[in-house]
């Protein structure tokens, strides 16, 4: 057998007056990564198509008028591109301040993180006698796998995707409404176990909000018991069938209390099914 | 493969036969594929195949029930293969579907807030609907500017949608006027006769075009100057041979009618007026470009100019003059025509192919533009129809004389919406270079108190201007020069009497609910933006932290939006700040 090496053809672009080398086809912001810049993103993860819609990831680029979504902008040769100006700063605080403003991102850790280091300050908006609008929903809490509380979701469409074409394929929910209304939602609303969701449990492995929640950890904050410092994560491989998928199984005061999978996975890409999701109770003789 | 699943609600007979009709309109058979076969084609698969048919589809239903119903929607989803979250997705983006029963069974009258309507008593026109028993629904610009306020009445039981107005007598305000040149047919041609269009010179710019070749067309488009009329001006010439140079492909023109800017209604006289001008240039683009697929994507609103093109498509079809070798060009071009259902952001070009491709009204990120990633991904022409007019005019007399009118750099004609307090409100024509004073001198001067406050150029996207600016030429350079624009040929005027806090904050109401949702930017921005103008409208102020906070957002829209519409939406407000248009007491 003879061994082909495929040379990926490189380009070189400038980011922040250094030059960086990257393969051809890579994104602006693969190429912050490869140079050490740290840039905040929201709607992109490495195992969905990129949807550039949260614009905290923008860059300025030579040649262009408006600034451009790192995250989704394919590096090209010569490229100019700066991270740290004045505008992109006053772009990524706005976006954060503004996501702060509308919605809980009290269990949003990573967003709490980069609100701090652009100086959002979401409180500015309104005032006692003029309010501003938030996105206001009740929990839903319709089975026993996950809930959804929608006064947390920054409208990342991670979720969409992971149920739609990027993971599970089975289109149970999709964005409805239009501008600030905008849901995610199931056909008419109904509950999950009336809609085509399989509870693979893929839409929340994604969600970076807390919006989506497995059930186990959702009951666990509710009583103030939810403890991350405390939790141990064992990687295993599901023992259900023979594909093969990798199991994170955080453990909480010795109960398993959910179950991920490495998104750089080259079986799950971090995806699972019901089974490897949800299907640990028997491991407490449950 | 996936197969979809559905609730347990069905459709009623009368709605399964209403999208059934609709579906076989466009070639679509409504049937239910074997689960073995059934593909869904959602995500990104785009494709011309079943799916751009959910907007006729949903259509169907809401104008047979006055709602989409669970079963309706699940009803498509199987004929179609969407899922329904995704069609319920659609339905709940558009404003004139409902998804949710009426709590009454008539049409729904829908009444013009925006500024036109606003200065012209809309709240009257409104509370007489409503004393004559009719069902008000108050909404955006319905197009109809020159006849402020304005009504639409939307149709249910399968009754048809009308606009009263459109049963009145109709003249241009220039008729007879010999300088006309893209408005010249109004009025004068018969906009249902194919016979009578040839009578007045048409169809004699396909002849000629089919003669000169593709190449010779692309030639005198760019050398002509033409630039697009839909607000963004980009040079028609550097568009078309992009699309040309495409190749192994299918390839599309698309009419961008969705003409939905407040203040700008005329494209609609144009469709109305002289409908196979538009069919006709819309061939020679695809002659030009190699595009055999033509689309003219129509505001729902609009259903006198749906019916005249439509009429004339199918007038132009039994001539020969569209279809197979079509006109004997040896080309092969034919034309669809797809409603919208009331979304000013489809207007949007990529917006506009999503919404026809039966998904969600959402901009794409650019790149890549239409000319190689269009509709259903592939090589497309987008124009709007004043745009596509100049062609014909360009073909017959060529570039050269086309120049002769307008300026070097903004040659040629502009159609001009005059709406608000002039004399004679309507639709203008005047070349490039002519000034904004002798412009609402043509239009009978100011109305109202006869005292000119301001003029809004360029709709709710553009921005105004004060007594002050009567003397700058309606040219793109000057305008830009002078940080205002022409835009969608809005020019809007009001007098010292008009409350402009009222209008501004009502500007920032339409951003707000106009924007599409998907990024953070406009979604969030439009909304604080109007809260924020609500504010100082209630206590009379603008304390300077917050008009600086107005800046701020406004700095994020247009650095960090995905398209146009969170660009431009704090134009107006900014630029009736600068002006001090608003007024600082407490609106009454
Ligand atoms: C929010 C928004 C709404 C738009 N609405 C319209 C419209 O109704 N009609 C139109 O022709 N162009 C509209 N445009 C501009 C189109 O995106 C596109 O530039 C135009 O159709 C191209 O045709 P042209 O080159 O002939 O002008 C809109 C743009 C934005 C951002
Ligand atoms: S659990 Fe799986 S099927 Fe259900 S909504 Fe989430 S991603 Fe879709
Ligand atoms: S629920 Fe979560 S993943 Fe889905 S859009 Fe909202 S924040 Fe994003
Ligand atoms: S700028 Fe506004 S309308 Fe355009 S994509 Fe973003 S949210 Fe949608
Ligand atoms: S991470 Fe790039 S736009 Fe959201
Ligand atoms: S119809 Fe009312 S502003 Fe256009």
């Amino acid at each position: 057998m003879t061994e082909t090496t495929i040379t990926e053809t490189a380009v070189t672009l400038t980011i922040d007056g250094r030059p960086v080398e990257v393969a051809e086809g890579s994104t602006i912001h693969a190429a912050c990564v490869e140079a050490g810049i740290e840039t905040p993103t929201l709607c992109w993860a490495e195992n969905l198509t990129p949807v550039n819609v949260c614009r905290v990831c923008v860059v300025e680029l030579e040649g262009s008028r408006a600034l451009v979504p790192s995250c989704s902008r394919p590096a090209t040769e010569g490229m100019v591109v700066q991270t740290d100006t004045p505008r992109v700063r006053h772009s990524r605080r706005m976006v954060l301040e503004f996501l702060g403003s509308g919605v809980d991102l009290s269990q949003a850790d990573d967003l709490q993180r980069w609100m701090k280091a652009y100086g959002a300050d979401p409180d500015r908006y309104g005032d006692e006698d003029h309010p501003v609008e938030r996105v206001e929903e009740p929990v839903k809490v319709q089975d026993e796998l996950y809930i959804r509380d929608y006064s947390k979701c920054v409208l990342c469409y991670k979720c969409v995707e992971a149920c739609g074409d990027d993971a599970q394929h089975t289109f149970a929910i999709a964005v409805a409404g239009r501008g600030f209304d905008a849901r995610i939602s199931t056909e008419f609303d109904v509950a999950l176990p009336d809609s085509a969701c399989v509870y693979c449990g893929n839409c929340v492995g994604v969600c970076p909000t807390g919006a989506l929640q497995f059930k186990t950890e959702y009951d666990l904050r509710e009583v103030g018991e939810w403890r991350p410092e405390d939790q141990t994560v064992t990687r295993t491989v599901c023992s259900y069938c023979g594909v093969g998928c990798n199991l994170d199984l955080h453990v909480q005061d010795e109960r398993i209390v959910k179950v991920t999978s490495p998104s750089d996975h080259s079986v799950t890409s971090g995806h699972l099914c019901i089974k490897g999701r949800f299907g640990w109770q028997y491991v407490h003789g449950e | 493969m996936t197969d979809i699943y559905l609730g347990a609600d069905r459709a009623s007979d009368a709605e399964a036969a209403a999208v059934d009709e609709a579906l076989r309109e466009r070639g679509v058979d409504a049937v239910v594929q074997p689960e073995t076969e059934r593909l869904v084609t959602s995500g990104r698969a785009r494709r011309l195949a079943r799916r751009h048919c959910l907007l006729p589809a949903l259509h169907a239903l809401q104008n047979e029930a006055g709602w989409i119903s669970p079963g309706g929607i699940n009803y498509v989803a199987e004929v179609l293969d969407v899922p329904p979250a995704e069609a319920f997705g659609v339905a709940t983006f558009y404003d004139l579907f409902r998804t949710e029963p009426p709590d009454h069974d008539g049409d729904t009258f829908h009444v013009c807030v925006d500024a036109a309507c606003q200065i012209a008593g809309y709240d009257d026109l409104a509370a007489s609907v409503r004393a004559a028993g009719g069902h008000v629904h108050l909404g955006p610009c319905l197009g109809q500017c020159e006849r402020a306020p304005a009504l639409f009445v939307q149709g249910a039981g399968g009754r048809p949608d009308h606009v009263p107005a459109d049963a009145e007598p109709f003249e241009l305000p220039q008729a007879g006027d010999e300088s006309l040149r893209l408005l010249r047919r109004i009025g004068v041609a018969d906009p249902s006769s194919l016979e009578s269009y040839r009578a007045h010179g048409g169809y004699e710019a396909l002849r000629r075009a089919g003669e000169m070749g593709a190449g010779a067309v692309l030639e005198a488009v760019a050398a002509s100057g033409l630039s697009g009329r839909g607000g963004a001006a980009f040079p028609t010439g550097v568009k078309w041979r992009a699309v040309a140079a495409e190749g192994g492909r299918p390839k599309h023109v698309v009419a961008n009618c969705d003409e939905s800017e407040p203040g700008t209604f005329k494209d609609r006289i144009v469709m109305e007026r002289d409908p196979f001008a538009v069919i006709e240039a819309m061939s020679i683009a695809g002659l030009a470009t190699g595009a055999r697929n033509g689309w003219i994507y129509i505001r729902g609103e609009y259903p006198l100019a749906t019916a005249r093109l439509q009429g004339a498509i199918d007038a132009a079809r039994a001539a020969g003059l569209l279809g197979e070798d079509a006109a004997g060009t040896g080309h092969d071009f034919d034309i669809a025509v797809w409603r919208g259902a009331g979304a000013y952001i489809c207007g949007e070009e990529t917006a506009l192919f999503n919404s026809l491709e039966g998904f969600r009204g959402e901009p794409r990120n650019k790149p890549p533009f239409p000319t190689t990633h269009g509709l259903f991904g592939e090589p497309t022409a987008v124009n709007n129809p004043e745009t596509l007019l100049n062609v014909l005019d360009i073909v017959i007399e060529g570039p050269d004389a086309y120049r002769t009118r307008g300026t070097e750099r903004s040659p040629g004609t502009k159609l001009l919406c005059l709406s608000g307090k002039v004399g004679r409100p309507g639709l203008y024509e005047v070349p490039f270079g002519t000034t904004l004073g002798d412009l609402l001198e043509l239009a009978g001067g100011i109305a109202g108190n006869g005292e000119l406050q301001a003029v809004l150029m360029g709709g709710a996207a553009g921005s105004f201007v004060g007594p002050d600016s009567l003397g700058l030429p309606l040219t793109l350079e000057d305008t830009r020069a002078a940080g205002t624009t022409l835009g969608s040929g809005v020019v809007m005027a009001f007098d010292t009497s008009d409350d402009m806090t009222g209008v501004v904050v009502r500007i920032a109401e339409f951003f707000r609910d106009e924007s599409c949702g998907q990024c953070v930017p406009c979604r969030v921005g439009a909304v604080r933006q109007h809260e924020t103008l609500v504010q100082m409208q209630r206590r009379g102020s603008l304390s300077p932290a917050r008009r600086a906070l107005i800046g701020e957002m406004a700095e994020v829209m247009v650095d960090a939006s995905i398209c146009g519409l969170g660009h431009t939406a704090a134009s107006a407000v900014r630029s009736a700040l600068a002006l001090g248009l608003i007024r600082e007491a407490p609106s009454p």
